[in-house]
């Protein structure tokens, strides 16, 4: 394996995921405007958004920072960095030797930091309102999100992603009553870091209940253009981290042309599966209160908290 | 491990985690349900547990749990929400995150208890007796930190279950006449506590025990205000 082809692999996979993430949100929508009896847009259609976003004027406020211009290009670098961290298609990944889950946790963690400078910068109330429900929102999702990467990490005796995969991939068929748990934390806390919808509604700008538009108000052209793409790709990166420690079957072992293929169409059938879920989840339930968003994050502490302490009770001896 | 003995350990734990929803369910109704789900996954394990051992009786035991505890109690215990109208009634805990915290707590503590009895027995199941433990302990801080009294009525019934849970993983179940005994002793107290209930109701007017504490009905604020 030539050192070239090894950069090309680290460089393509984030790519990747870049591209497919406005498809994903895109079926999801389409799978929910189904369920609602409605047609839906076309699956290109976020594309088409992002383009138009891209070519129209960016008008910035008078009272903003040059922090608040540089804010969508170091999110989405943020972004974009942490999904490099993620074994897509192959686990082969020379990026993953730098970068373990705790470091794309802090990535994720860079970015939502900068977006909320972001929103406080233009000085709006909106804006503010939104930076402050985010921190709200984030104050219990992170540690929770530490806890299932910890509870995995106790199996696999590395918080490496790739290395967690091996894993899973070489144990086989083993119920684990703490994936059991951690998928459920991860699940919860997955729905609360992307905005979806029992804690934030990613289709409306209602001033009384948004989180990450309330953020984005002030932001228009292609400074709008990376944010949203930011968003979808933080959407895909999750279910693509989902899809990883869980269910990673199907994920090729090294970089032949064949298996490639076939890792390929595994991720896309997951990804797929996985954004169907979502949508049924997001048309059954309602919104909640924001002040019931730390009780549903707490559950989901607790969930992950019960998967460590059974991986330590149940598990541990075998 | 064989898959048999893996499934048991995730019911377990399943059932380890409804003894945490019911300490943090606030709708009566709701916490009913939880409580006859604990109970089914208890009937599993205990069928699994046969399965995988060839124990017949065990077989009778999970039969007898699941009519007893997934069925009779939870439809009893409905009617009698429903009769004293307490459908809608909500008891939120006081300091929520703080009780959780303590449930974690336990577990930890059952586990450090439970490890030298864990350490003599072959099993393949021997953990679960921590995890039992554990939900014994969980009914206890249940009723604890419950005010209303059908709540401490299924704090007391989950421990049950915790103990039942117990006696499948470490001994493969009680003798089939123990057993039957307890069941009916639960079924007795459900009665007993239905009847108490009633009474409780008819006397303060409410099912919050907190007001059992008062020898009388607090006085009235425009009483005072006319006395002097």
């Amino acid at each position: 394996m030539n050192p070239l082809a090894h950069a090309l692999s680290a460089l393509l996979q984030p790519l990747l995921l870049l591209a497919a993430a406005p498809l994903l949100v895109a079926w999801i929508r389409r799978v929910k405007a189904r369920l609602q009896n409605r047609r839906g847009a076309p699956l290109l259609q976020p594309y088409r958004d992002l383009r138009k976003l891209f070519a129209k004027e960016a008008v910035v406020a008078r009272t903003a920072s040059p922090l608040f211009r540089a804010a969508p290009y170091l999110v989405f670098a943020a972004t974009l960095v942490a999904a490099g961290a993620l074994p897509l298609l192959s686990l082969r990944l020379p990026s993953a030797a730098v970068a373990d889950a705790i470091a794309v946790i802090g990535l994720l963690g860079l970015a939502r930091f900068l977006l909320v400078l972001a929103g406080l910068d233009a000085g709006t109330s909106f804006g503010g309102m939104g930076s402050s429900r985010e921190m709200l929102v984030s104050t219990f999702a992170e540690p929770a999100l530490l806890l299932v990467v910890f509870t995995l990490a106790m199996t696999a005796h590395s918080t490496n992603l790739a290395s967690m995969v091996q894993t899973t991939l070489n144990a086989g068929l083993v119920l684990r009553p703490s994936y059991l748990f951690a998928l459920a934390a991860l699940l919860l806390v997955a729905i609360a870091e992307c905005g979806r919808i029992p804690v934030d509604n990613p289709a409306t700008h209602l001033e009384l209940t948004m989180i990450h538009e309330g953020m984005l108000l002030e932001y228009s052209g292609r400074h709008l253009a990376l944010m949203e793409w930011a968003a979808q790709l933080k959407l895909a990166l999750f279910a693509a981290l989902i899809v990883d420690l869980f269910l990673p079957w199907g994920i090729a072992a090294g970089f032949a042309p064949g298996a490639l293929a076939w890792a390929a169409l595994a991720l896309a059938l997951k990804l797929g599966v996985l954004g169907a879920l979502l949508a049924v989840a997001e048309t059954a339930l309602a919104k909640m209160r924001l002040f019931r968003v730390p009780g549903f994050l707490n559950l989901a502490f607790m969930l992950a908290l019960l998967g460590l302490l059974s991986h330590v009770i149940l598990e541990a001896a075998t | 491990m064989p898959l048999l003995d893996q499934a048991v350990l995730v019911l377990a734990a399943m059932a380890l985690f409804t003894a945490f929803a019911l300490l943090a369910q606030t709708r009566l109704t709701a916490a009913i349900n939880t409580f006859a789900w604990q109970g089914a996954l208890v009937a599993a394990v205990a069928a699994l547990t046969g399965r995988a051992s060839g124990d017949a009786h065990l077989y009778v035991s999970a039969l007898i749990t699941l009519t007893l505890k997934v069925a009779l109690i939870p439809w009893m215990l409905h009617r009698l929400v429903r009769r004293l109208s307490l459908e809608r009634q909500a008891d939120p805990l006081q300091h929520p995150a703080l009780t959780l915290l303590a449930g974690a707590g336990i577990v930890v503590f059952s586990d450090w208890v439970a490890a030298p009895v864990a350490h003599f027995d072959a099993s393949a199941t021997r953990n679960v007796i921590a995890i039992s433990l554990a939900i014994v302990l969980l009914g206890m801080l249940m009723m604890v930190v419950r005010r209303q009294a059908v709540a401490q009525v299924l704090g007391f019934m989950a421990m049950e279950n915790g103990l039942f849970l117990a006696a499948v993983a470490s001994t493969h179940g009680m003798p089939l006449v123990v057993e039957l005994g307890v069941a009916f002793d639960v079924l007795v107290a459900m009665v007993l506590f239905g009847v108490f209930f009633l009474q409780i109701k008819n006397s303060i007017d409410s099912l919050d025990i907190d007001r059992l504490s008062q020898l009388a009905e607090p006085v009235e604020d425009d009483e005072r205000g006319d006395a002097p």
